[in-house]
C-alpha cells in the first residue's frame, strides 16, 4: 500500500516537473473558467458533415499560431527571437494573392475578370511561391543574424517593419479579394470532418519533432542557445544551426500566411497576421521555453498556443475588445516570464516539498 | 597627423553621418528645388519634432546597451491619454504634468523588472509597447480631437526666424533641440552620463567599479519613459487630435535614427549629437519621397529599413577595425 502510494507522488512529481505541466494546467483553468462563464463552449456539432462548435474553433484558427509558434520555438532555443513572423504572415499572403489574380499582368482590368473563379497561376506553384517567400525571409534573418552577427531582436525588427511594406510592393497597396475557390481549401476545408489546417499542423509538428528528436538538430539547436563560443569550440557550425532555426521559423509563418489568406479570403497586408509575433512568443514562454535559449519542447510550444487561442476566444465571448486584449496579452507575458524566473521556481518547488514534509510528518 | 588620426577614429561614425546628411540633402536639391527653401529645411525640425526627442531618449538607452521598443506605444497612449483628458476639461498644464509623470513611472517600472528580474530588455519593452497601445485603445477605440485652448495656440503659432523670410518654426519644435543640448551635456560631462557610457561597455567592470548600476539602469529607463510622453505631447499639439494608432513603428524609426547617427548597438559608442543628424537624414529621406509624389508610402518604410542595415554594417565594420588598432 505505501509502495503504491510512493509510486503515484514519484509519478506526480515526474509530471508536475516536465515541461507540459504548467501549460496544461493553465490550459485546464481557462477551460474551467469557460466552463462556468460560457456555457455552451463545449458544444461541438456536425453540420453537413464537418464537426463545428468553439473547441474545433480555437484549433482550426489556433492552426497558424500553432506553426508560427514552433517556428519561434526553434529561434527562441538559439536564444534569438525572431519578431518579423507577422511581417513575413504578410508576405507570404501577398504572393498568394498576387499570383492568383486573373488580372496579373493584364492591361485591362475589370471587376469581371478580378471576380472570376480562376486563377493565374496554377495551385502548386502558388504554394510554392507562398512556402519560397516565406522561407526566404526567413533564410534572410538568419543570414543577418549568423553571418552579419547583428543582435535577433534589430535584425528580425528591421522585416518586422520593411516585411508589411514589402507585402504592400507585392499587392500594390491593395487588399486583395481573393475569389479562386481550390484555395480556400487550406483554410475552409474538411477531410473526414475535421479542418485540413489541423491536419497541416499535425503534419508540420510530427516533421518537426522527428527532425530534432531522432536527429541531433534539436540538440545542436539547444547547445547554441546554452552556449554558443563552446558550440563552437565543440566543432558544430553554430552559424548553420540558427540559420536553419531563422529559416524553420519563416517557413512555419509562410505557411500560417497561406493559412489565413485562405481562411479570409483576402490578403490586406498591413492587418493580416498583426501581433503574431507577441502572440507566438506568448505560446513559446508558456511552454516553457526559457527566453534565454537552451531546452525547448515543441509539444510544450503547441500547447502554449492553444492556450493563448482558448484564451483569446474566451475573452471574445466573455466580450472584451480586441485592441484591449492585447494589454492584457502584454501582462500575461511578463507574468509568465516572470513565474518561470529562476527564483520564482524555486520558492515554488520549496512550497510542494513543505506540503510534502507536512503530509509525510502527519502520516508517520 | 596622429593627432588628427586619433580624431576621426573618435568622431568618425558622427563626421560620416554629418557628410551623408549634406550629401543627401545636396542630391536631394538637386532633384527637387523646393528643397532649397529655407522654410523646406526647417520642416524637417517641424516634422521630425517628436521623433526627435524619442530617439534622444533612445539614443541614451541604446548606450547603456539596452533598448526601448515601447516608445511608439507610449506616444499612442499618451495622445489618447491627453485627448481624454483634455475633453474631461481637465486643465491642460495639469495634463502635461500628468502626461509625464506616467511616461516616468512606465519607465520605471520597465527599468526595475528589467534589472531586478533579469528579463532581457526587448522583451519587457516589447510587452510594455503593446501594454500601451492596449491601454491607448482601451480609453477610445476611435480619435479624439483636442479643442483646448493652450493646446491650439501652442499648434497654430509660428515663430518667424530671423534674416529668413517666410521661414517658421512651431513652440513645440524647440522642445526637442532644448532637450537635446540638456542631454548632450549631462551624458558628456556628468557622472551619471559617464555611468551610461560605462554601463554599455561593460556592465560587469561598471558594478565592480563600484558604480550605481541599479540607479543608473532604471533613471535610462524612466528618461526613455519621460521622452515618449514628451514626443507624445508634441505628437498630440501637432495633430490635435488623439488615437491610439498613431506613431505606428515609430520605435523603429527611433531606433534606424539612433543607428545612422553613429551609436553601436552593442553600448558604449556613440553621441546624442549623431542622434539629431540620423533623424534629419530619415526626415530628408520621407520629404524627397514626398517630393517625388509616384513612390508611395511603404517605400518609406522599405527605405529606412535598407539604410538601418547599410548603417549597422558599416557600423560593426568600423568598430571591428577600431578594436584592432
Amino acid at each position: 500500500m505505501k509502495r503504491n502510494s510512493e509510486k503515484k507522488v514519484s509519478f506526480f512529481t515526474k509530471f508536475r516537473k516536465s515541461r507540459i505541466f504548467w501549460p496544461l494546467i493553465a490550459l485546464v483553468i481557462i477551460l474551467i473558467f469557460d466552463g462556468i462563464y460560457a456555457p455552451g463552449f463545449f458544444k461541438i456539432g456536425i453540420v453537413e458533415g464537418h464537426l463545428y462548435g468553439n473547441i474545433i474553433d480555437v484549433i482550426n484558427n489556433g492552426a497558424p499560431l500553432i506553426l508560427v509558434a514552433i517556428g519561434m520555438t526553434m529561434v527562441i532555443a538559439t536564444n534569438g527571437v525572431d519578431l518579423s513572423v507577422g511581417a513575413v504572415i504578410a508576405i507570404s499572403a501577398a504572393m498568394g494573392a498576387v499570383l492568383i489574380n486573373p488580372a496579373l499582368g493584364n492591361e485591362l482590368i475589370s471587376n469581371e475578370i478580378l471576380t472570376q473563379n480562376i486563377s493565374h497561376t496554377p495551385l502548386p506553384l502558388i504554394v510554392l511561391a507562398n512556402l519560397g517567400a516565406g522561407t526566404a525571409c526567413g533564410l534572410f534573418n538568419g543570414f543577418l543574424v549568423s553571418r552579419a552577427k547583428i543582435q535577433p531582436m534589430v535584425a528580425t525588427l528591421i522585416l518586422m517593419v520593411a516585411g508589411r511594406g514589402l507585402a504592400q510592393l507585392i499587392t500594390n497597396g491593395q487588399i486583395m479579394t481573393i475569389y479562386y475557390t481550390p484555395y480556400f481549401w487550406f483554410g475552409n476545408g474538411f477531410v473526414l470532418g475535421i479542418p485540413v489546417a489541423v491536419y497541416i499542423v499535425i503534419a508540420v509538428v510530427i516533421a518537426a519533432t522527428l527532425l530534432v528528436r531522432k536527429t541531433s538538430i534539436g540538440l545542436f539547436v539547444e547547445s547554441v542557445g546554452v552556449n554558443a563560443k563552446s558550440t563552437y569550440y565543440s566543432g558544430i557550425s553554430e552559424k548553420n544551426i540558427k540559420l536553419i532555426a531563422y529559416t524553420f521559423s519563416g517557413f512555419c509563418a509562410a505557411i500560417a500566411g497561406l493559412i489565413l489568406s485562405s481562411y479570409a479570403h483576402s490578403a490586406d497586408a498591413n492587418n493580416i497576421g498583426l501581433n503574431y509575433e507577441l502572440d507566438a512568443i506568448l505560446s513559446v514562454v508558456i511552454g516553457g521555453t526559457l527566453m534565454a535559449g537552451g531546452r525547448f519542447s515543441l509539444i510544450a510550444s503547441v500547447i502554449g498556443a492553444l492556450v493563448i487561442r482558448t484564451f483569446t476566444i474566451t475573452m471574445y465571448t466573455v466580450g472584451v475588445p480586441a485592441n484591449a486584449l492585447m494589454a492584457a496579452k502584454a501582462v500575461l507575458v511578463l507574468l509568465v516570464i516572470l513565474l518561470y524566473s529562476d527564483q520564482s521556481r524555486r520558492m515554488i518547488n520549496k512550497l510542494f516539498e513543505r506540503g510534502k514534509r507536512k503530509k509525510e510528518s502527519t502520516d508517520a | 597627423m596622429p593627432k588628427i588620426k586619433k580624431f576621426l577614429f573618435t568622431n568618425g561614425p558622427l563626421l560620416a553621418t554629418i557628410l551623408i546628411f549634406i550629401v543627401v540633402y545636396i542630391i536631394g536639391g538637386q532633384l527637387y528645388p523646393a528643397m532649397k527653401k529655407p522654410q523646406v529645411f526647417v520642416n524637417l525640425f517641424i516634422n521630425n519634432a517628436s521623433l526627435l526627442i524619442v530617439s534622444i531618449g533612445m539614443t541614451l538607452v541604446v548606450l547603456m546597451g539596452g533598448i526601448d521598443l515601447s516608445v511608439s506605444g507610449m506616444i499612442a497612449l499618451t495622445s489618447v491619454a491627453t485627448a481624454a483628458l483634455l475633453q474631461l476639461n481637465v486643465h491642460p498644464i495639469l495634463v502635461m504634468l500628468l502626461m509625464l509623470i506616467m511616461g516616468i513611472i512606465l519607465g520605471s517600472a520597465m527599468g526595475c523588472i528589467i534589472h531586478y528580474l533579469k528579463v532581457e530588455a526587448f522583451v519587457v519593452t516589447l510587452m510594455g509597447l503593446f501594454f500601451a497601445r492596449g491601454m491607448a485603445f482601451v480609453i477610445s477605440r476611435t480619435s479624439i480631437t483636442i479643442s483646448d485652448e493652450l493646446y491650439r495656440y501652442l499648434a497654430l503659432t509660428k515663430i518667424p526666424i530671423p534674416f529668413f523670410d517666410n521661414a517658421g518654426i512651431y513652440i513645440p519644435t524647440l522642445v526637442g533641440i532644448v532637450l537635446l543640448i540638456i542631454v548632450y551635456v549631462i551624458s558628456r560631462f556628468s557622472y551619471f552620463g559617464r555611468t551610461v557610457f560605462a554601463i554599455g561597455n561593460n556592465e560587469q567592470s561598471a558594478l565592480l567599479m563600484g558604480m550605481p548600476v541599479a540607479r543608473t539602469k532604471i533613471m535610462v529607463y524612466s528618461i526613455s519613459g519621460f521622452c515618449s510622453a514628451l514626443a507624445g505631447i508634441v505628437f498630440s499639439i501637432s495633430l490635435l487630435s488623439g488615437f491610439g494608432g498613431y506613431a505606428q513603428s515609430m520605435e523603429m524609426d527611433a531606433i534606424a535614427s539612433v543607428v545612422i547617427g553613429g551609436t553601436a548597438l552593442t553600448g558604449g559608442q556613440g553621441n546624442v549629437i549623431g542622434t539629431l543628424f540620423g533623424v534629419l537624414i530619415n526626415g530628408t529621406i520621407v520629404s524627397i519621397l514626398q517630393l517625388n509624389g509616384t513612390l508611395t508610402s511603404w517605400w518609406t518604410r522599405i527605405g529606412v529599413g535598407i539604410l538601418t542595415l547599410i548603417f549597422i554594417g558599416v557600423q560593426s565594420l568600423f568598430y571591428i577595425r577600431k578594436k584592432r588598432t
